[in-house]
């Protein structure tokens, strides 16, 4: 009989066990205290809701991305969220329906059906901040300069911003008059930067020139320079596509003013999250990551299906990738043990430790396990009539428990 | 060309490596070992900052997925059963070339139901079936496809064709044209970005060195 595995997780779910788990936390509350510092509201989103409003407005990759399943009590289906975007525009557009700009943050899990392209965590710990009611590019400045920041608060300094335009193909794609299917597989192939396969689609479909070669060279739009290029090869391009590029043109002025020594690499074909993105859409990169570590940008049309268009824009990213990324800096100091002592003087030495933040273990008589398999790294040691705090090498708890039990 | 970023370019051995090799040295990379001598699987280059991966030929998309190598090279029916999902494939190297196609006994039907395909290129026999209409179902194997019809496995096959002379040797024909194959430049997403004069600087190295042997051939 083969042995059954009981222990062992779904593909992609993953645990987070100590000493993991309270770095994750204090990150947490070192991000969401950032996001309230700025004035950015916290929500918690349900795990799950009708798996209809859990998509409105968003594209079929996430309807894949979606666990589902049916409610027993109105045999509607339900979807566990695999994005909490979608869930924060909806409380914007209906449950809080403000005039003024809203900011929002949340944090919580979300399931993947499958994992995202290259993520093999199929259970990220999505946080993120979004901005409604302000469609100019200070807004998207706000939201990068925020996700910038997290970035930095998790110990990444290494940052590569890349940026990039959903209007550009889409002023293209509507310039070349191209239906839903075809706009679709070009969509696919400018993803991949297939250059050869875009050409054959647009020769497929007879597109003209100059709009064909304008849609081939979009492929290759992309460096620090792609804004200057860009103003020479789509030249011919329609108003739709040049007021996005005048955005792009006026946050680049804008981050460099506040960023001189970020660099910025611009993607024109870069269109990830294509479906429900409506305008700017940015990403942050690492060396030594082979997928982007942040992600946002601006999705106007969300809210519009819940019933009240509002400008929104946004960026979310892992939290358990940022503590991976940042490396120790999340740490937590080691502990402290005092022995099983009953001594007054003792306990409240204990509770001034703890009160001032450490964490204090009392030793239980005659358990097994010295300081460091506790994982401390100080002991508490009579000196006199006082308890000090001493470094843990010089001690042994088994002896210490011994003399106390006696 | 000067490497002032490290780059990593992922290889397989043999035709892909041989036929590459001309195209790298247009951009002035020329390999320091030779894989078929050495027992090496990163192979230094005439500059410190490029290395080479000899990998397997289906591994090649994965390592460039996950960013283990920057760059590399893979044929079209490797990327189409791999997915191609986080690259970006920019250069047709029109190396390695060959054509993937239905193949079977000499008369074989090629209509029908439920007819049963062995190959290694499932995602790309599934795709060519579903878009005649026909339901098929497929049998993934790993190598010597030219014998399962032979001995009763399959009806057909779908296999990578060449000369056609191992289809000739074992008695069977080439019976349908899927597509033509050649090897792509593939690139990892985040090097595009963050190595991009690198990146860019050696794609169009490449480019013309395709270009201008596509000039002399034709």
């Amino acid at each position: 009989m083969i042995e059954k595995k009981h222990w062992l997780l779904p593909e992609g779910i993953s645990e987070t066990l100590p000493p993991q788990a309270y770095a994750l936390e204090r990150l947490r509350r070192e991000l969401l205290d950032l996001y309230r510092s700025w004035g950015y509201e916290l929500v918690f989103p349900p795990f799950i809701e009708y798996l209809d409003s859990l998509l409105t407005g968003t594209g079929g990759d996430l309807n894949l991305q979606t666990f589902k399943l049916t409610d027993q009590l109105t045999g509607r289906t339900l979807g566990i969220r695999a994005d909490i975007t979608p869930q924060a525009a909806r409380i914007d557009a209906h449950q809080l329906r403000r005039e003024c700009p809203t900011r929002l943050c949340y944090q919580g899990t979300v399931l993947h059906s499958r994992s995202d392209a290259l993520a093999a965590s199929r259970s990220p710990r999505q946080i993120g901040a979004e901005l409604y009611g302000h469609g100019g590019v200070e807004a998207e400045l706000e939201i990068l300069s925020l996700m910038i920041e997290s970035l930095r608060r998790a110990g990444i300094e290494d940052i590569y911003l890349d940026l990039g335009h959903v209007g550009i193909f889409r002023g293209l794609s509507s310039q070349a008059g191209f239906d839903q299917r075809q706009e679709h597989a070009l969509f696919a192939a400018l993803q991949r930067k297939a250059i050869p396969e875009i050409s054959g689609l647009l020769a497929d479909y007879g597109t003209d020139e100059p709009t064909a070669g304008m849609l081939v060279s979009l492929a290759e739009l992309s460096g620090g320079d792609a804004l200057k290029v860009a103003a020479d090869r789509l030249a011919g391009a329609s108003q739709p596509v040049q007021h996005a590029l005048d955005e792009l043109r006026r946050l680049a002025g804008l981050l460099n003013k506040r960023y001189p020594d970020l660099p910025v690499h611009y993607d024109l074909a870069e269109l990830r999250g294509y479906h429900y993105h409506t305008g700017m859409m940015f990403a942050a990169y690492v060396p030594g990551m082979g997928q982007e570590v942040a992600r946002g940008g601006r999705y106007d049309d969300i809210g519009k299906l819940f019933g009240r268009a509002r400008p929104a824009c946004g960026f979310s990213a892992d939290l358990n990738l940022l503590l991976k990324l940042g490396g120790g800096k999340h740490q937590v100091e080691k502990a402290i043990l005092a022995p099983a002592v009953d001594d007054p003087v003792l306990l409240s030495r204990v509770q001034q430790l703890r009160s001032a933040g450490r964490q204090v273990i009392q030793a239980l008589p005659g358990q097994p396990g010295d300081a460091e398999e506790m994982g401390c790294s100080e002991v508490l040691e009579q000196q006199g009539a006082d308890w000090v705090v001493v470094a843990h090498a010089s001690w042994n708890l088994k002896q210490e428990i011994q003399e106390s039990t006696e | 060309m000067t490497f002032d970023t490290p780059i990593t370019i992922a290889l397989s051995k043999g035709r892909i490596f041989n036929e590459t090799l001309p195209l790298l040295a247009h951009a002035g990379i020329e390999a320091v070992d030779d894989p078929e001598a050495s027992r090496k699987l990163i192979l230094a280059t005439n500059h410190s900052a490029v290395k080479l991966l000899i990998i397997r030929a289906t591994d090649v998309p994965t390592y460039v997925q996950w960013g283990a190598a920057d760059i590399g090279v893979a044929g079209k029916d490797v990327l189409i059963e791999h997915g191609g999902e986080g690259l970006y494939e920019p250069l047709d190297l029109q190396i390695a070339r060959c054509r993937l196609m239905v193949a079977g006994a000499k008369g074989a039907s090629l209509s029908g139901n439920q007819l049963r395909i062995a190959t290694k290129y499932v995602n790309a026999a599934r795709t060519h079936f579903a878009a005649k209409g026909q339901q098929v179902e497929v049998i993934k194997l790993y190598g010597s496809m030219e014998l399962a019809p032979l001995v009763g496995l399959s009806d057909l096959i779908v296999d990578l064709v060449e000369s056609g002379n191992t289809l000739k040797a074992n008695g069977l024909v080439p019976l349908e044209h899927i597509m033509e194959i050649s090897s792509r430049l593939v690139v990892n997403k985040a090097a595009w970005k963050m190595k991009h004069a690198t990146v860019v600087q050696l794609l169009d190295a490449m480019r013309q060195a395709v270009e201008s042997r596509a000039r002399s051939d034709g």
